[in-house]
Protein backbone atom coordinates (compact mmCIF):
# COMPACT_ATOMS: atom_id res chain seq x y z
CA UNK A 1 0.00 0.00 0.00
CA UNK A 2 1.07 3.56 -0.41
CA UNK A 3 3.86 4.96 1.59
CA UNK A 4 3.28 2.51 4.31
CA UNK A 5 6.32 0.72 5.52
CA UNK A 6 6.87 -3.31 5.31
CA UNK A 7 6.05 -3.71 9.05
CA UNK A 8 2.96 -2.38 9.03
CA UNK A 9 1.73 -3.64 5.85
CA UNK A 10 2.86 -7.14 6.34
CA UNK A 11 1.31 -7.47 9.51
CA UNK A 12 -2.61 -6.34 8.41
CA UNK A 13 -2.37 -8.74 5.04
CA UNK A 14 -1.22 -11.34 7.55
CA UNK A 15 -4.16 -10.79 9.60
CA UNK A 16 -6.57 -10.67 6.92
CA UNK A 17 -5.32 -13.78 5.33
CA UNK A 18 -5.55 -15.58 9.27
CA UNK A 19 -9.40 -13.94 9.80
CA UNK A 20 -10.42 -14.95 6.19
CA UNK A 21 -9.03 -18.34 6.67
CA UNK A 22 -9.68 -19.07 10.13
CA UNK A 23 -13.77 -17.94 9.27
CA UNK A 24 -14.02 -19.98 6.16
CA UNK A 25 -12.97 -23.00 8.49
CA UNK A 26 -15.28 -22.38 11.33
CA UNK A 27 -18.29 -21.99 9.24
CA UNK A 28 -17.50 -25.77 7.70
CA UNK A 29 -17.24 -26.53 11.12
CA UNK A 30 -19.58 -25.11 13.01
CA UNK A 31 -22.09 -25.14 10.93
CA UNK A 32 -22.94 -29.09 11.28
CA UNK A 33 -22.02 -28.52 14.98
CA UNK A 34 -24.63 -25.80 15.40
CA UNK A 35 -27.05 -27.73 13.52
CA UNK A 36 -26.53 -31.09 16.15
CA UNK A 37 -26.61 -29.04 19.25
CA UNK A 38 -30.04 -27.04 17.65
CA UNK A 39 -31.38 -30.26 17.33
CA UNK A 40 -30.14 -33.22 18.76
CA UNK A 41 -31.82 -34.90 22.13
CA UNK A 42 -28.64 -35.89 22.94
CA UNK A 43 -28.30 -35.92 27.06
CA UNK A 44 -24.57 -35.14 26.42
CA UNK A 45 -25.81 -32.45 24.12
CA UNK A 46 -25.40 -29.14 26.63
CA UNK A 47 -22.04 -30.41 28.02
CA UNK A 48 -20.43 -30.53 24.28
CA UNK A 49 -21.59 -26.75 24.13
CA UNK A 50 -20.23 -26.52 27.31
CA UNK A 51 -16.95 -27.39 26.13
CA UNK A 52 -17.01 -25.38 22.87
CA UNK A 53 -18.11 -22.28 24.84
CA UNK A 54 -15.53 -22.75 27.14
CA UNK A 55 -13.03 -20.16 25.46
CA UNK A 56 -15.13 -17.60 25.92
CA UNK A 57 -14.69 -17.53 29.33
CA UNK A 58 -10.62 -18.63 29.80
CA UNK A 59 -7.80 -16.67 29.63
CA UNK A 60 -6.14 -16.83 26.20
CA UNK A 61 -2.78 -17.59 28.26
CA UNK A 62 -4.90 -21.10 29.37
CA UNK A 63 -5.62 -21.46 26.12
CA UNK A 64 -2.16 -20.67 24.68
CA UNK A 65 -0.44 -22.75 27.42
CA UNK A 66 -2.24 -26.08 26.31
CA UNK A 67 -1.86 -24.98 22.52
CA UNK A 68 1.78 -24.43 22.90
CA UNK A 69 1.86 -28.06 24.54
CA UNK A 70 -0.67 -29.79 22.14
CA UNK A 71 0.93 -28.19 18.79
CA UNK A 72 4.65 -29.32 20.11
CA UNK A 73 6.52 -32.56 19.57
CA UNK A 74 4.69 -34.02 22.93
CA UNK A 75 1.62 -33.45 21.07
CA UNK A 76 -1.23 -34.15 18.18
CA UNK A 77 0.51 -31.46 16.49
CA UNK A 78 3.93 -33.02 16.19
CA UNK A 79 2.39 -35.95 15.29
CA UNK A 80 1.04 -34.00 12.44
CA UNK A 81 4.20 -31.61 11.54
CA UNK A 82 5.61 -34.98 11.17
CA UNK A 83 4.03 -36.02 8.04
CA UNK A 84 5.81 -33.20 6.07
CA UNK A 85 9.08 -33.64 8.65
CA UNK A 86 8.79 -30.62 10.74
CA UNK A 87 8.46 -31.00 14.39
CA UNK A 88 6.02 -28.72 16.19
CA UNK A 89 2.95 -26.81 14.66
CA UNK A 90 3.87 -23.84 17.15
CA UNK A 91 5.55 -20.79 15.34
CA UNK A 92 3.64 -21.39 11.83
CA UNK A 93 0.60 -20.18 9.93
CA UNK A 94 -1.72 -23.58 10.60
CA UNK A 95 -0.89 -22.95 14.01
CA UNK A 96 -2.36 -19.75 13.93
CA UNK A 97 -5.34 -20.86 12.41
CA UNK A 98 -5.95 -24.00 14.93
CA UNK A 99 -5.57 -21.68 17.63
CA UNK A 100 -8.02 -19.22 16.26
CA UNK A 101 -10.68 -21.41 15.09
CA UNK A 102 -10.77 -23.04 18.60
CA UNK A 103 -10.66 -19.49 20.57
CA UNK A 104 -13.31 -18.01 18.06
CA UNK A 105 -15.50 -21.35 17.91
CA UNK A 106 -18.35 -20.35 20.39
CA UNK A 107 -18.91 -17.01 18.99
CA UNK A 108 -19.54 -18.81 16.03
CA UNK A 109 -21.32 -21.49 17.04
CA UNK A 110 -24.08 -19.80 19.21
CA UNK A 111 -25.33 -17.23 16.57
CA UNK A 112 -25.65 -20.15 14.24
CA UNK A 113 -27.22 -22.68 16.85
CA UNK A 114 -30.05 -19.92 17.56
CA UNK A 115 -30.80 -19.40 14.05
CA UNK A 116 -31.38 -23.22 13.49
CA UNK A 117 -33.18 -23.29 16.88
CA UNK A 118 -35.57 -20.48 15.78
CA UNK A 119 -35.95 -22.03 12.29
CA UNK A 120 -37.94 -24.64 14.29
CA UNK A 121 -39.62 -28.19 12.81
CA UNK A 122 -42.20 -26.79 10.94
CA UNK A 123 -40.64 -25.98 7.98
CA UNK A 124 -38.67 -29.02 8.15
CA UNK A 125 -41.93 -31.07 8.15
CA UNK A 126 -43.53 -29.12 5.39
CA UNK A 127 -40.45 -30.04 3.18
CA UNK A 128 -40.76 -33.73 4.08
CA UNK A 129 -44.04 -33.67 2.91
CA UNK A 130 -43.37 -31.80 -0.58
CA UNK A 131 -40.53 -35.60 -0.27
CA UNK A 132 -37.29 -33.62 0.21
CA UNK A 133 -35.37 -35.36 1.47
CA UNK A 134 -33.36 -34.61 5.02
CA UNK A 135 -30.28 -33.00 3.38
CA UNK A 136 -32.34 -31.18 0.57
CA UNK A 137 -34.33 -29.77 3.46
CA UNK A 138 -30.82 -29.08 4.93
CA UNK A 139 -29.50 -26.89 1.91
CA UNK A 140 -32.69 -25.22 0.92
CA UNK A 141 -34.64 -24.60 3.53
CA UNK A 142 -32.68 -24.68 6.86
CA UNK A 143 -30.01 -23.04 5.55
CA UNK A 144 -31.37 -19.96 3.85
CA UNK A 145 -33.78 -19.50 6.55
CA UNK A 146 -30.63 -19.62 9.37
CA UNK A 147 -28.48 -17.65 6.71
CA UNK A 148 -28.36 -14.49 9.10
CA UNK A 149 -26.88 -16.38 12.15
CA UNK A 150 -24.58 -17.55 9.55
CA UNK A 151 -24.01 -14.43 8.33
CA UNK A 152 -23.65 -12.90 12.37
CA UNK A 153 -21.53 -16.40 12.99
CA UNK A 154 -18.77 -15.16 10.17
CA UNK A 155 -18.64 -11.38 11.21
CA UNK A 156 -18.22 -12.62 14.50
CA UNK A 157 -15.71 -15.21 13.93
CA UNK A 158 -13.66 -13.07 11.67
CA UNK A 159 -13.78 -10.25 14.16
CA UNK A 160 -12.45 -11.88 16.85
CA UNK A 161 -9.83 -13.33 15.02
CA UNK A 162 -8.71 -10.41 14.18
CA UNK A 163 -9.08 -9.33 17.94
CA UNK A 164 -6.84 -12.41 18.96
CA UNK A 165 -3.97 -11.69 21.15
CA UNK A 166 -3.27 -13.85 23.51
CA UNK A 167 -2.96 -17.28 22.42
CA UNK A 168 -0.98 -15.95 18.80
CA UNK A 169 1.73 -14.13 21.40
CA UNK A 170 2.48 -17.18 23.05
CA UNK A 171 2.44 -19.48 20.05
CA UNK A 172 3.27 -17.59 17.49
CA UNK A 173 7.59 -16.95 17.69
CA UNK A 174 6.50 -13.27 16.03
CA UNK A 175 8.08 -14.19 12.75
CA UNK A 176 7.45 -11.27 10.25
CA UNK A 177 5.10 -12.74 7.42
CA UNK A 178 4.25 -15.71 8.97
CA UNK A 179 3.20 -15.09 12.57
CA UNK A 180 3.11 -11.24 13.14
CA UNK A 181 -0.10 -10.31 12.83
CA UNK A 182 -1.18 -6.70 13.84
CA UNK A 183 -2.08 -7.51 17.59
CA UNK A 184 1.17 -9.13 18.49
CA UNK A 185 2.71 -6.04 15.84
CA UNK A 186 1.17 -3.06 17.81
CA UNK A 187 2.40 -5.40 20.74
CA UNK A 188 5.82 -5.08 19.87
CA UNK A 189 5.86 -1.10 18.75
CA UNK A 190 4.53 0.14 21.85
CA UNK A 191 7.40 -2.11 23.62
CA UNK A 192 9.92 -0.92 21.85
CA UNK A 193 8.50 2.72 21.91
CA UNK A 194 7.33 2.91 18.38
CA UNK A 195 4.40 4.85 18.55
CA UNK A 196 3.85 6.00 15.64
CA UNK A 197 3.35 3.28 14.02
CA UNK A 198 1.35 1.40 17.07
CA UNK A 199 -1.25 4.30 16.82
CA UNK A 200 -1.57 4.06 12.96
CA UNK A 201 -2.48 0.14 13.50
CA UNK A 202 -4.37 0.43 16.83
CA UNK A 203 -6.34 3.41 15.20
CA UNK A 204 -7.29 1.06 12.48
CA UNK A 205 -8.30 -1.85 14.84
CA UNK A 206 -10.63 1.06 16.29
CA UNK A 207 -11.93 1.74 13.17
CA UNK A 208 -12.69 -1.65 11.98
CA UNK A 209 -14.18 -2.69 15.15
CA UNK A 210 -16.56 0.20 15.23
CA UNK A 211 -17.51 -0.72 11.31
CA UNK A 212 -17.85 -4.24 12.32
CA UNK A 213 -20.42 -3.60 15.22
CA UNK A 214 -21.96 -0.86 13.56
CA UNK A 215 -22.53 -3.38 10.27
CA UNK A 216 -23.67 -5.95 12.59
CA UNK A 217 -26.33 -3.45 14.53
CA UNK A 218 -27.84 -2.79 10.85
CA UNK A 219 -27.91 -5.84 9.32
CA UNK A 220 -29.80 -7.19 12.04
CA UNK A 221 -32.39 -4.58 11.86
CA UNK A 222 -32.50 -5.12 8.23
CA UNK A 223 -33.42 -8.54 8.93
CA UNK A 224 -36.11 -7.83 11.41
CA UNK A 225 -37.70 -6.03 9.61
CA UNK A 226 -37.39 -8.03 6.50
CA UNK A 227 -38.74 -11.09 8.82
CA UNK A 228 -41.66 -8.92 10.74
CA UNK B 1 -29.32 5.21 47.42
CA UNK B 2 -27.58 1.80 47.42
CA UNK B 3 -25.73 2.39 44.06
CA UNK B 4 -24.16 5.58 45.81
CA UNK B 5 -23.42 3.72 48.87
CA UNK B 6 -21.49 0.99 46.29
CA UNK B 7 -20.32 3.57 44.68
CA UNK B 8 -18.72 5.66 47.61
CA UNK B 9 -17.67 2.37 48.94
CA UNK B 10 -15.68 1.35 45.67
CA UNK B 11 -14.10 4.97 45.56
CA UNK B 12 -13.19 4.43 49.20
CA UNK B 13 -11.74 1.20 48.37
CA UNK B 14 -10.01 2.91 45.23
CA UNK B 15 -8.75 5.22 47.31
CA UNK B 16 -6.87 2.85 50.19
CA UNK B 17 -5.04 1.74 47.24
CA UNK B 18 -3.76 4.85 46.39
CA UNK B 19 -2.79 5.57 49.62
CA UNK B 20 0.46 6.29 50.00
CA UNK B 21 3.29 3.60 50.78
CA UNK B 22 4.33 3.05 54.40
CA UNK B 23 7.70 4.79 54.95
CA UNK B 24 9.41 1.33 55.30
CA UNK B 25 7.94 -0.29 52.24
CA UNK B 26 9.66 0.13 48.62
CA UNK B 27 7.79 -0.88 45.12
CA UNK B 28 10.46 -2.89 42.97
CA UNK B 29 10.16 -3.38 39.20
CA UNK B 30 12.39 -6.42 38.68
CA UNK B 31 13.59 -7.20 34.65
CA UNK B 32 11.69 -11.17 34.61
CA UNK B 33 15.31 -12.55 34.29
CA UNK B 34 16.05 -11.04 37.59
CA UNK B 35 13.09 -13.10 39.26
CA UNK B 36 14.80 -15.73 41.19
CA UNK B 37 17.85 -13.70 42.64
CA UNK B 38 15.45 -10.48 43.17
CA UNK B 39 13.16 -12.57 45.76
CA UNK B 40 16.51 -13.68 47.56
CA UNK B 41 18.01 -10.53 48.59
CA UNK B 42 14.35 -9.20 49.04
CA UNK B 43 14.19 -11.96 52.08
CA UNK B 44 17.22 -11.22 53.49
CA UNK B 45 17.30 -7.04 53.11
CA UNK B 46 13.53 -7.60 55.21
CA UNK B 47 15.57 -9.91 57.05
CA UNK B 48 18.85 -7.31 57.90
CA UNK B 49 17.08 -4.53 57.69
CA UNK B 50 13.29 -4.67 58.79
CA UNK B 51 12.01 -2.64 55.36
CA UNK B 52 9.95 -4.41 52.75
CA UNK B 53 10.42 -4.71 49.43
CA UNK B 54 7.67 -5.40 47.06
CA UNK B 55 8.84 -6.86 43.80
CA UNK B 56 7.04 -6.88 40.33
CA UNK B 57 8.26 -8.57 37.64
CA UNK B 58 7.89 -8.47 34.07
CA UNK B 59 9.72 -7.07 30.85
CA UNK B 60 12.07 -3.79 31.34
CA UNK B 61 10.33 -2.46 28.15
CA UNK B 62 7.10 -2.54 29.63
CA UNK B 63 8.08 -1.42 32.94
CA UNK B 64 9.55 2.02 31.64
CA UNK B 65 6.58 2.93 29.64
CA UNK B 66 4.61 2.11 32.74
CA UNK B 67 6.98 4.25 34.62
CA UNK B 68 6.52 7.45 32.19
CA UNK B 69 3.13 7.06 33.06
CA UNK B 70 3.25 7.49 36.56
CA UNK B 71 3.75 3.89 37.79
CA UNK B 72 3.59 3.23 41.71
CA UNK B 73 6.98 1.84 41.44
CA UNK B 74 10.18 3.82 43.29
CA UNK B 75 12.81 1.42 42.27
CA UNK B 76 13.51 0.11 39.05
CA UNK B 77 15.95 -2.95 38.18
CA UNK B 78 15.85 -3.38 34.39
CA UNK B 79 17.20 -6.14 32.16
CA UNK B 80 19.41 -3.17 30.34
CA UNK B 81 21.17 0.28 31.13
CA UNK B 82 19.64 2.16 27.92
CA UNK B 83 16.55 2.19 29.83
CA UNK B 84 17.37 3.41 33.42
CA UNK B 85 20.03 5.95 31.33
CA UNK B 86 16.65 6.80 29.73
CA UNK B 87 14.83 7.44 33.13
CA UNK B 88 17.29 9.89 34.27
CA UNK B 89 17.32 11.68 31.14
CA UNK B 90 13.56 12.51 30.95
CA UNK B 91 13.06 13.15 34.59
CA UNK B 92 11.87 10.32 35.61
CA UNK B 93 14.79 8.87 37.98
CA UNK B 94 17.57 10.45 40.39
CA UNK B 95 20.62 11.46 38.56
CA UNK B 96 23.48 9.63 39.76
CA UNK B 97 21.42 6.74 40.92
CA UNK B 98 21.78 4.30 38.27
CA UNK B 99 24.79 1.56 38.74
CA UNK B 100 25.12 -1.69 37.46
CA UNK B 101 23.95 -4.59 39.36
CA UNK B 102 24.79 -7.84 37.25
CA UNK B 103 26.02 -8.56 34.18
CA UNK B 104 23.88 -11.18 32.17
CA UNK B 105 25.73 -14.19 30.55
CA UNK B 106 24.48 -15.94 27.75
CA UNK B 107 23.71 -19.50 27.10
CA UNK B 108 22.88 -21.56 24.12
CA UNK B 109 20.42 -24.52 25.63
CA UNK B 110 18.92 -27.17 24.14
CA UNK B 111 16.98 -30.20 25.38
CA UNK B 112 16.78 -32.20 21.64
CA UNK B 113 20.35 -31.53 20.35
CA UNK B 114 23.93 -31.81 21.74
CA UNK B 115 25.20 -27.73 22.05
CA UNK B 116 28.39 -28.54 24.09
CA UNK B 117 30.15 -27.17 20.84
CA UNK B 118 27.65 -24.31 20.91
CA UNK B 119 29.69 -23.08 18.14
CA UNK B 120 29.72 -26.24 15.77
CA UNK B 121 26.40 -26.68 16.32
CA UNK B 122 25.01 -23.29 15.39
CA UNK B 123 27.17 -23.70 12.23
CA UNK B 124 25.92 -27.06 11.25
CA UNK B 125 22.90 -26.27 11.46
CA UNK B 126 21.20 -29.38 12.13
CA UNK B 127 17.50 -27.45 13.29
CA UNK B 128 14.76 -26.59 12.52
CA UNK B 129 13.81 -23.71 15.01
CA UNK B 130 16.33 -21.58 17.37
CA UNK B 131 14.32 -19.75 20.03
CA UNK B 132 15.86 -16.27 21.17
CA UNK B 133 14.05 -13.38 22.97
CA UNK B 134 13.02 -10.12 20.83
CA UNK B 135 16.03 -8.55 19.82
CA UNK B 136 14.53 -5.19 19.19
CA UNK B 137 12.96 -5.33 22.93
CA UNK B 138 14.78 -7.89 24.84
CA UNK B 139 18.69 -7.69 25.69
CA UNK B 140 19.31 -11.03 25.42
CA UNK B 141 17.25 -11.19 22.19
CA UNK B 142 20.29 -8.50 21.05
CA UNK B 143 22.99 -10.39 22.29
CA UNK B 144 22.04 -13.39 20.58
CA UNK B 145 21.69 -11.76 17.46
CA UNK B 146 25.00 -10.22 17.91
CA UNK B 147 26.61 -13.47 19.27
CA UNK B 148 25.36 -15.08 15.62
CA UNK B 149 26.50 -12.32 13.63
CA UNK B 150 30.35 -12.55 15.47
CA UNK B 151 30.03 -16.24 14.33
CA UNK B 152 28.99 -15.25 10.84
CA UNK B 153 25.85 -17.59 11.07
CA UNK B 154 23.17 -15.07 10.83
CA UNK B 155 21.68 -14.88 7.56
CA UNK B 156 21.96 -18.30 7.30
CA UNK B 157 20.04 -18.80 10.20
CA UNK B 158 17.99 -16.34 10.19
CA UNK B 159 14.49 -18.01 8.39
CA UNK B 160 15.03 -21.25 11.43
CA UNK B 161 14.76 -18.11 14.14
CA UNK B 162 11.59 -18.06 16.96
CA UNK B 163 11.03 -15.06 18.74
CA UNK B 164 9.88 -15.00 22.35
CA UNK B 165 8.28 -11.82 23.92
CA UNK B 166 10.65 -11.89 26.39
CA UNK B 167 13.98 -14.19 27.61
CA UNK B 168 11.49 -16.21 29.60
CA UNK B 169 9.22 -17.29 26.52
CA UNK B 170 12.47 -17.70 24.44
CA UNK B 171 13.25 -20.41 27.44
CA UNK B 172 10.06 -21.65 27.12
CA UNK B 173 10.04 -22.06 23.94
CA UNK B 174 13.11 -24.48 24.41
CA UNK B 175 11.92 -25.92 27.51
CA UNK B 176 8.75 -28.09 25.45
CA UNK B 177 10.92 -28.34 22.89
CA UNK B 178 8.91 -26.41 20.27
CA UNK B 179 12.51 -25.04 19.55
CA UNK B 180 15.25 -27.47 19.19
CA UNK B 181 17.50 -24.97 20.92
CA UNK B 182 17.77 -21.15 22.11
CA UNK B 183 19.34 -18.60 23.46
CA UNK B 184 18.41 -18.05 27.20
CA UNK B 185 20.23 -16.36 30.20
CA UNK B 186 22.91 -18.05 32.44
CA UNK B 187 20.10 -17.07 35.45
CA UNK B 188 17.42 -19.22 34.11
CA UNK B 189 19.12 -22.62 33.91
CA UNK B 190 20.04 -22.08 37.32
CA UNK B 191 17.72 -25.19 39.08
CA UNK B 192 18.07 -26.88 35.14
CA UNK B 193 19.87 -29.97 34.70
CA UNK B 194 18.59 -31.27 31.73
CA UNK B 195 19.56 -30.93 28.22
CA UNK B 196 23.19 -29.75 26.97
CA UNK B 197 24.35 -25.83 27.44
CA UNK B 198 27.25 -23.61 25.84
CA UNK B 199 28.21 -20.46 27.70
CA UNK B 200 28.93 -17.99 24.85
CA UNK B 201 31.71 -16.55 25.07
CA UNK B 202 31.55 -12.92 26.81
CA UNK B 203 33.89 -11.18 23.21
CA UNK B 204 30.77 -12.37 20.92
CA UNK B 205 28.62 -9.76 22.32
CA UNK B 206 28.55 -6.74 24.52
CA UNK B 207 28.34 -6.93 27.93
CA UNK B 208 24.48 -6.96 28.98
CA UNK B 209 24.79 -4.59 31.87
CA UNK B 210 21.77 -5.05 34.01
CA UNK B 211 21.46 -1.49 35.63
CA UNK B 212 19.59 -0.28 38.63
CA UNK B 213 17.91 3.48 39.03
CA UNK B 214 16.04 5.25 41.90
CA UNK B 215 13.27 6.44 40.54
CA UNK B 216 11.86 10.16 41.15
CA UNK B 217 9.13 8.93 43.48
CA UNK B 218 11.45 7.05 45.54
CA UNK B 219 13.86 10.11 46.01
CA UNK B 220 12.16 10.39 49.61
CA UNK B 221 11.94 7.28 50.43
CA UNK B 222 14.35 5.49 53.00
CA UNK B 223 13.56 1.52 51.91
CA UNK B 224 13.88 2.45 48.59
CA UNK B 225 17.88 3.81 49.08
CA UNK B 226 18.08 1.31 51.67
CA UNK B 227 17.18 -1.36 49.11
CA UNK B 228 19.94 0.38 46.67
CA UNK B 229 22.39 0.27 48.80
CA UNK B 230 22.17 -3.67 50.07
CA UNK B 231 21.72 -4.53 46.05
CA UNK B 232 25.73 -2.94 46.05
CA UNK B 233 26.58 -4.94 49.18
CA UNK B 234 28.64 -8.57 49.76
CA UNK B 235 25.63 -10.27 50.86
CA UNK B 236 23.25 -9.27 47.67
CA UNK B 237 26.49 -10.18 45.16
CA UNK B 238 27.25 -13.37 46.68
CA UNK B 239 23.65 -14.52 45.59
CA UNK B 240 23.95 -12.38 42.32
CA UNK B 241 26.93 -14.39 41.52
CA UNK B 242 25.66 -17.39 42.28
CA UNK B 243 22.43 -17.06 40.20
CA UNK B 244 25.19 -16.97 37.07
CA UNK B 245 25.70 -13.50 36.51
CA UNK B 246 29.23 -11.35 36.66
CA UNK B 247 29.46 -8.44 38.73
CA UNK B 248 30.21 -5.48 37.54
Amino acid sequence: MLGMPDDIWVPIKLTIELATISTLSLLVVATPLAWWLARSKAWFKEAAATVISLPMVLPPTVLGFYLLIALGPDGPGGAIASLWGARTLAFTFSGLVIGSIISSMPFVVQPIRNAFAAVGDRPLEVASTLRASPTRAFWTVALPLASPGLLTGAVLGFAHTVGEFGVILMIGGNIPGRTRVMSTAIFDFVETMRWREANLLAGGMVAFAFAVILAMILLEKRFTRAGA
Amino acid sequence: MKLTALATAFVAFLTSLAAPADADVTHVAVAANFTEPAKEIAALFKQKTGHEAVLIFGASGAFYTQITHSAPFEVFLSADSERPKMAVDNGFAVPDSRFTYAIGKLVLWSRVVDVTNGEAALKAGNFQKLSIANPVAAPYGTAAVETMKALGVYDALQPKIVQGNSIAQAFQFVDTRNAELGFVALSQLHAVTEGTRWEVPANLFSPIRQDAVLLRTGANSEASKAFLAFLKGPEAQAIIEQFGYALP
